[in-house]
């Protein structure tokens, strides 16, 4: 698993993304009400705005961690945007994205690097 | 002065309990060369007595619509409000609240406007609506911005039986958020020529039913051609009291339904405050403006209402918000609620019938007019006939003869080259005495 | 003599008790529940009698609604009752000072009440015969003339019906203005990090890229910022004052100066017009244009959350942009415009439907003129020493986000007291229910941290501003001893407790469900 600063995490399969918000950051939120994810087929560039969170007082942008196609949405967030609070770094995530350039992963923040980033904040 | 409540003394005293000199000394931040030395060249404080006089004597050269025959419509009806509703909305606790931010102690004016949007949603067919927004004018342009968000495109047709002024205010809206409008050619039965303007760019096809001319319309296969071509179908509806006769936007395949919701509870007010009544299907309702009021429940699990999906608005998305907007119509909508609970379905349906045949006997009455040729095929409570003379002269003429008759359309519309057509409304509160006078006058008038 | 021993007794019971008790039936005393209008046996009723129609609607075919509508019914005695109830439910500013920051919760006179509904002005239709309204634009007129004569304007637009629709209109005239001189470069428009969200979300609307300006320490616009983001891709400013700190902006002038410096235009949010009126005109301090929230400043009533009315005045660059309709003196007296047209002018278009909130016209007007030039100076000296004294009385308990100076009509406070004690900002603001008193306006601004809003307005007297004082000074007390459970828990004493704002939104229910119509039409 590897993270952004903006507290995206990413998850690579078969050349293929999953991606979600990190722990800290669903805590942070508070209690998720609603998430706006992309429509399947869209393609995202890294670091573009790509769904929208939105807790009961705030919605917040999140950023495409990768670049590519969008190819699968977490639809049970429709219904169960609570998800993202219980299990937001396995059962909360938000969209598959078909990698147009895998180097882009090898970038981001392991998981001992993203802790020692949460500590500077 | 009656409305201030501190004395000298306490001036004197709470400046020294702040450590002020004086109050000049609280305004130190305002640069000098603001600072107005004394009043402004305006009246001073006047008594009750004073002020009553001043203003009762401007009323009072106000032509009355209830002192006589009154046969105006055009977006804005006369209608009898009962006595319980003005007495209900001067209640202390509807009329000198805010808006329920805090819902603990909110919940009279919550559970209205939730009782409001069902109301609202049942009478257009809808599955929600909104809370209400300023008027039915605003609620249309509000309806387009929407529908240019929902479908990602930027071109909107408005049939030529939208009222003018409607299209006006939603091309004004339109015009800078980069929406592009094409507005149809006034016609009486207008509505239908919007289909072949449909193309795939479309955001939504805006009509009016009734619309400008009183022309009732089936809007229904219209909905079918911009659903074919994935625009939506807003239907505007400027006298709410036709929902209780006429088949609803919803029925329809209307995806927006907006409204003049003033018909219902309130006064004409020479143009306002009156309330926009805002509907849609409800998975549209995150694209949606203005407030929403929803249910839950409280810490002890009772149930309670509140401000909802606030994260659409303003004050929380800020730049990104679905619209500017920062209040509802409260006071009105609470009116509209208010009146239409009295009514009731068997009260609003019946209503709705008086209007519709004061209209239909206003109709024969002008008909057997020489002169006069009656315009619109079917309709509500107000319809358009063509005169030998232009509309504004006879409308003159006959307000000098104690009639108001109504709204030549070129008033609303000056260049559309529709001087002798006038636009005529009779509502419940016409009676049969001023058909007759109203039939008279216009003979008189014309020969 | 002789001895009545039948009567009531007259003293309480000596074994009544005391604390928590629960009703038989649910309700609290005379505070009754009350079921929603769906949920009674209405579905048959009305409260209106009406005549029988007595002709066909055949005409209209199959353009006639065939279903149930899905509405019940009320009698008169159940809709008095129904909404008499409802309405005990709320708060109100004729029950007890209610100082929402910002939003100038001042008493509404009903007097206003009164002549709006007289018959000349409530009566009359929008579009009836200018000859038959004389009185009706002659109003307008003496508003307008009040408007600008306060201000410093020279002119104004009547018609937006809110204080964000009158953004809209001052927004539309700027870019309407810059569109004029062929200046189609400018794109941006700032807007300092404390300003209302209707600031930005109005200049986003309009198609404007909306960029912060950064604030100074203590609570102003920082001037070397603006400086640095002034530019030829600015087409305007939007800086409240009094800002939303409820401070004035003592470089307003400078503001003003180097934005037209720079070509654009200066949008002064007027929410808080209330604490300088009279006393300082806007137009002197270099505005192009500001909205003018009648239902702060010149008390209209907010009606549970509406109607507003936000006529704009606007400077002589602005002015010949203003939207239809507008006043004309004619040879023949007043005369309303009410289309583009060449000769007419520039303007930029049409806001509404008709003529603006002509019944908020005639309650502000009402107002003005019973306060008269010197009275409505008393007002803002008043609302403003109001807000100084709570101030001033508050502050060795609360901690006010800018000590240092005085405020305008309104108190900032920021949650640094509470630090650590378990209470938050929003439990604090909950407690204060209990004690009889509304919420301050609560997490705005948003540049201070927890902030609370204190606005009293002009309207309270010193024994109630005590009374609030000696209320918020014992809650504080409570924070202290480390009573958590009196805040978490609140409020206690109010209809409801804390409701579930997260479940709202997760599972929106925005209506009643109509299974009883569906049983009904099934019937």
């Amino acid at each position: 698993m590897r993270f952004t600063k903006d507290h995206e995490w990413v998850v690579v399969e078969d050349g293929v993304a999953t991606v979600g918000i990190t722990a800290y950051a669903a805590e942070q939120l508070g209690d998720v009400v609603f998430v706006e994810t992309p429509d399947v087929g869209k393609t995202v560039a890294q670091g573009e705005g790509f769904a929208v969170v939105e807790s009961v007082k705030a919605a917040s942008d999140v950023y495409a961690p990768v670049s590519g196609e969008v190819v699968e949405t977490n639809a049970g967030l429709g219904d169960s945007p609570e998800t993202v609070n219980a299990d937001p770094e396995q059962g909360g995530w938000f969209a598959r994205v078909r990698l147009s350039d895998p180097a882009q992963v090898e970038a981001l923040m392991d998981r001992a690097a993203y802790d020692a980033y949460l500590g500077t904040l | 002065m009656r409305y201030l409540p501190l004395t000298a003394d306490d001036r004197h005293q709470m400046l020294a309990v702040i450590g002020a000199e004086s109050i000049d000394a609280l305004f130190v931040d305002v640069p000098a060369s603001a600072v107005l030395p004394g009043p402004v060249d305006l009246p001073r404080v006047a008594g009750e007595i004073e002020v009553e006089r001043e203003l009762s004597a401007l009323a009072a050269r106000n032509r009355a619509a209830g002192s006589g025959p009154f046969f105006c419509g055009a977006g804005a009806y006369r209608h009898h409000v009962p006595a319980t509703v003005d007495h209900i909305i001067q209640r202390s606790e509807f009329l000198t609240s805010y808006t329920p931010y805090q819902p603990e102690i909110a919940q009279g004016t919550l559970q209205v406007l939730f009782e409001f949007q069902t109301q609202v949603a049942a009478l257009t067919g809808m599955e929600v609506a909104n809370a209400s927004l300023y008027d039915g004018s605003t609620a249309a342009a509000e309806a387009v911005m929407m529908a240019s968000r929902v479908t990602r495109r930027g071109h909107a047709i408005l049939s030529g039986g939208v009222h003018p002024h409607y299209v006006r205010t939603i091309e004004t809206l339109a015009h800078v958020a980069g929406v592009t409008t094409e507005r149809l050619a006034p016609a009486v039965d207008a509505e239908d020529a919007v289909i072949a303007r449909i193309t795939p760019q479309t955001a939504c096809v805006v009509v009016q039913t009734p619309n400008i001319f009183g022309t009732a319309t089936d809007v229904s296969k219209i909905a079918q051609a911009a659903h074919a071509a994935g625009a939506l179908l807003i239907v505007v509806t400027t006298e709410a009291v036709s929902y209780g006769l006429l088949k609803s936007p919803g029925d329809m395949g209307a995806d927006i339904a907006v409204a003049e919701g003033q018909s219902i509870g309130n006064a004409l007010n020479f143009g306002g405050p009156y309330v926009g009544l805002f509907a849609c299907r409800e998975k549209l309702v995150r694209q949606a403006p203005g407030r929403l009021c929803g249910e839950t429940v409280d810490a002890d699990g009772r149930r309670g209402f509140v401000l909802t999906l606030s994260t659409r608005e303003q004050h929380i998305r800020r730049d990104k918000a679905t619209s500017n907007i920062c209040t509802n119509s409260g006071l009105c909508a609470l009116a509209f609620s208010i009146h239409m609970s009295l009514l009731g379905e068997q009260g609003l349906r019946r209503l709705a019938l008086l209007n519709h045949q004061q209209a239909l006997r206003t109709r024969d009455a002008l008909a057997s007019v020489p002169g006069v040729e009656i315009l619109t095929r079917r309709f509500f409570n107000e319809f358009a006939v063509r005169l030998p003379v232009p509309a504004a002269e006879a409308v003159e003429a006959l307000a000098r003869r104690g009639v108001l008759a109504g709204v030549p359309y070129s008033r609303l519309a000056p260049e559309a080259g529709l001087e002798d057509v006038l636009l005529v409304c009779a509502t419940e509160t016409v009676t049969d005495d001023d058909i007759n006078a109203f039939r008279l006058a216009l003979t008189e008038v014309l020969s | 003599m002789s001895m009545n021993s039948v009567g009531r007794p007259t003293a309480p019971n000596s074994d009544a008790g005391t604390g928590a008790f629960a009703s038989l039936t649910g309700g609290r005393g005379l505070l009754q529940d009350e079921a929603l209008i769906f949920e009674r046996d209405g579905w048959f009723k009305t409260g209106v009698d009406l005549p029988e129609p007595d002709l066909p609607a055949d005409d209209l075919g199959d353009l006639v609604r065939q279903e149930a509508i899905g509405l019940p019914g009320l009698s008169e005695p159940e809709a008095m009752r129904h909404y008499v109830r409802l309405s005990q439910k709320n708060h109100a500013i004729d029950l007890a000072l209610y100082p929402l920051g910002s939003c100038t919760m001042k008493h509404n006179p009903r007097l206003n009440e009164k002549l709006a509904r007289l018959p000349g002005f409530a009566d009359i239709h929008p579009l009836q015969p200018q000859s038959t309204v004389p009185g009706a634009l002659e109003l307008m007129d003496r508003l307008a003339h009040w408007l600008k004569t306060l201000t410093g304007m020279p002119a104004v637009a009547l018609t937006p019906k809110a204080g964000a629709h009158g953004e809209l209109c001052g927004i539309l005239a700027i870019r309407a203005a810059h569109e004029a001189r062929g200046d189609a470069a400018r794109k941006v428009v700032l807007v300092p990090t404390s300003a209302h969200g209707t600031n930005p979300a109005t200049a986003a609307f309009v198609g404007y890229t909306v960029r912060e300006i950064a604030q100074t320490s203590d609570g102003r616009v920082d001037l070397a910022d603006l400086e640095a983001r002034l530019g030829p891709d600015v087409a305007a400013i939007m800086v409240t004052n009094p800002n939303t700190c409820g401070l004035f902006e003592r470089d307003i002038v400078e503001i003003a100066r180097l934005t037209h410096a720079a070509g654009a235009f200066f949008y002064c949010d007027g929410a808080n017009f209330n604490a300088i009126v009279g006393r300082v005109r806007p137009g002197d301090l270099g505005v192009d244009a500001m909205h003018i929230n009648l239902h702060k400043t010149f008390s209209t009533p907010h009606g549970g959350g509406g109607p507003g009315a936000g006529p704009v005045v606007l400077s002589e660059a602005l002015a010949p942009f203003a939207p239809a309709p507008w006043l004309v003196h004619g040879p023949d007296g007043l005369a309303l415009t009410e289309h583009e047209t060449a000769e007419a002018g520039r303007a930029f278009g049409r806001m509404s439907a008709f003529h603006g909130q002509m019944g908020m016209f005639v309650r502000a007007y009402a107002y003005m003129r019973s306060h008269g030039a010197d009275g409505l100076r008393q007002v803002a000296e008043d609302a403003v020493l109001n807000a100084n004294y709570l101030k001033a009385r508050l502050s060795d308990v609360m901690s006010p986000a800018f000590p240092d100076g005085p405020c305008m009509h309104e108190a900032l406070f920021d949650d640094s007291w509470l630090e650590g004690t378990g209470v938050t900002t929003l439990d604090f603001a909950k407690a204060m229910i209990d004690e009889g008193f509304h919420p301050m306006t609560m997490y705005f601004p948003l540049v201070v941290h927890g902030a609370m809003l204190i606005e009293p307005t002009e309207t309270e007297s010193r024994q109630e501003l005590d009374r609030f004082v000696e209320a918020l000074r014992a809650l504080a007390g409570a924070v202290r001893a480390g009573d958590v459970e009196r805040f978490r828990g609140a409020p206690h004493l109010a209809p409801l407790r804390r409701l579930d704002e997260t479940l709202a939104a997760r599972k929106p229910r925005l209506r009643w469900r109509p299974e009883a119509v569906q049983t009904l039409a099934a019937e």
